[in-house]
């Protein structure tokens, strides 16, 4: 096991590198440099303030040793500061990972307790209405637009219910609340966001456990379990389930990159202040040092997403982790 | 075409997949006839019936401008048409040259071009786009681009499990012994042979071509005003969330009902090109 696992991680340090090598190439490569949009909004610039500005980032240099500068720096997490408020990129960054992460793994929760019970109810009774109606909820999940699927709920519970808030993630007057008071308000903030970005994912998730039950039905092994006597529950939560579960493990990693990037539009919807949000704000005023920095981030994370998923993967099938 | 036949009379069988190809094809003459249809002019600004819900004379009501919401939605499906058609392309043609030079020559080039796979597939899809487009100009033309460079692995991936079977055939062999040239044999003999998970592949990404352009336009990244596309419609509906559901749910209805078309034919194509199913009929 501890042998995959390395391996994993040693395969991983190309891939790291070679992100780090496309962003900055987005970056750089694009016409129109850092400096340029710095001082586009003031013509009264002269151009010895501009060459000056270049020295600070070091753009007067030749590009293959600004990107080795620029990898040098960020190894040791020194991502540079934002252009629009000086402050240190890194703890901008910081700082928004816990709502995201929060929310991230709340709606993953979520995605996992409410599909895969459907996926398993249409699997075993296949063709039936209940399969019928979980198909056509799974291709409406995959063709909402997850933003306007916000926007009517907000109109629903916000604005004409008025039962929930439908922006921020804490109301004005949260210092004047109690514990309880607070996690009601906090569970208030939280469920729309929650729920729309749960929702694309509960019907991928539960066409993917469906197909995966269906797969494994046909196999020799339920046949014999069944052939033994056992009771329906106990062949298909016992026998069934647990082998269709694996495929599903790796679609927990798979889904990284999507929720990240998706709460771009919820969290801006939202007014949620993570890393979507930040990102979203960076590339309207073109801070670089902060897009460059969300994208390794973002990026990063999916590969340790992917990695999870793997070794639990080969936790539960000992055919991959043995494999040479 | 006796081939094709098969492949039509399997797609037809699949009612919710013709139904989906039914309302693909009327919104695409919706939006070739866009200015025939339409009842009003999508730009025109009509100070005094400002935000006025649906009725009789505008039929889905009008924005804040007093803009008619279903020209402007009929307007709209142009930009949508365009964009899910040229991204696509843009994403095949990639995918395909990759994915085939991939798995034509195996070995070392292969292990190369994967490895740059699974970069590209490393970052959260709608955190690259977004970093591509801040650097240049939001218009629909850079988000056709932008959308086609950051969405063909799928194709490069499924293109190369194809070269890497096919290749090992026969007919390959066959054409190598008369000489062929390489790029005469992965363009002329063996690509026409691999297609058909790139046609699925194709539908499906015009689907997904389509959302991300709504919600790009959504955050005022994409299409700009006054040139209506359903994301930016929906913009004006969150600003005034309070006052006029009609901006809300309308477009999104638009973009729901032709993403769905698009994923059901997809779906259809899928099953109707199964060879594992090609086979059973054979027989």
């Amino acid at each position: 096991m501890l042998s995959y696992i390395t391996k994993r991680l040693l395969l991983m340090i190309p891939l790291l590198f070679g992100i780090t090598l496309i962003t900055f190439a987005v970056v750089h490569l694009a016409p129109g440099n850092p400096v340029e949009v710095q001082t586009e909004m003031s013509l009264k610039v002269s151009a010895q303030a501009k060459e000056n500005l270049k020295k600070l980032y070091g753009l007067d240099k030749p590009l293959h040793v600004q990107y080795i500068d620029w990898l040098k720096r960020f190894v040791s997490l020194d991502f540079g500061k934002s252009f629009v408020d000086s402050r240190k990129v890194f703890d901008k960054i910081i700082e928004r990972i816990p709502v995201t992460l929060t929310i991230n793994i709340l709606s993953l929760i979520l995605i996992f307790i409410i599909a895969i019970p459907i996926g398993i109810l249409s699997a075993t009774k296949q063709y039936s209405i209940f399969d019928k109606l979980s198909t056509v909820f799974v291709f409406i999940g995959f063709s909402t637009p997850a933003f306007w699927l916000a926007l009517l709920l907000m109109i629903l519970f916000g604005v004409n219910m008025g039962i929930l808030p439908i922006s921020g993630i804490q109301s004005i007057d949260i210092s004047e609340m109690g514990a309880f008071e607070r996690l009601l308000d906090w569970i208030k903030h939280l469920v729309l966001p929650v729920g729309v970005s749960a929702f694309g994912g509960i019907a991928g998730l539960s066409r993917y456990c469906r197909s995966s039950m269906l797969e494994v039905i046909r196999q020799d092994y339920i046949r014999t379990a069944r052939a033994k006597g056992l009771t329906e529950t106990e062949v298909i939560f016992k026998h069934a389930f647990r082998n269709a579960l694996m495929p599903i493990v790796t679609i927990l990693g798979l889904s990284v990159p999507g929720l990240i990037g998706g709460g771009v539009i919820f969290e801006t919807i939202f007014a949620i202040p993570g890393m979507g949000q930040l990102f979203y704000s960076s590339t309207m005023s073109r801070d670089y040092p902060t897009i460059m920095g969300i994208l390794v981030i973002g990026a990063v994370l999916t590969l340790f997403g992917n990695l999870i998923a793997d070794i639990s993967y080969a936790l539960v099938d000992p055919r991959v982790r043995n494999r040479k | 075409m006796r081939l094709l036949k098969i492949i039509g009379k399997r797609f037809s069988r699949n009612r919710l997949s013709v139904i989906g190809a039914v309302t693909v094809l009327l919104l695409i003459t919706i939006s070739l006839l866009a200015p025939f249809i339409a009842p009003y002019d999508p730009t025109a600004i009509d100070v005094r019936h400002t935000l006025s819900p649906p009725s009789k004379t505008h039929l889905l009501g009008t924005d804040e401008l007093g803009r008619d919401l279903l020209s402007r939605i009929i307007w709209g499906s142009r930009v949508s048409l365009k964009v899910g058609f040229v991204a696509v392309g843009i994403a095949i043609v990639i995918g395909i040259i990759i994915g085939a030079i991939a798995g034509f020559y195996g070995g070392k080039v292969d292990a190369i071009l994967m490895r740059f796979v699974d970069i590209m597939l490393a970052f959260p899809t709608f955190f690259l786009i977004l970093a591509v487009i801040s650097i240049l100009e939001p218009n629909i033309f850079t988000i056709m681009a932008v959308i086609g460079i950051t969405s063909w692995m799928d194709v490069a991936r499924l293109v190369r499990a194809e070269f890497l079977s096919l290749k090992e055939r026969d007919f390959v062999g066959a054409a190598r012994a008369v000489g062929v040239s390489d790029t005469r044999l992965i363009f002329r003999h063996i690509l026409p042979n691999a297609l058909s998970p790139v046609f699925v592949a194709a539908t499906f990404g015009v689907a997904g071509a389509i959302l991300i352009e709504s919600g790009l336009s959504f955050l005022g990244l994409g299409v700009q005003p006054p040139d209506p596309s359903w994301g930016n419609i929906l913009t004006s509906g969150k600003d005034n969330i309070e006052v006029a559901w009609w901006l809300s749910l309308y477009p999104g209805l638009a973009i729901l009902i032709t993403v769905l078309s698009y994923n059901l034919v997809g779906e259809g194509l899928r099953d109707a090109l199964d060879p594992r199913i090609w086979e059973a009929e054979r027989r």
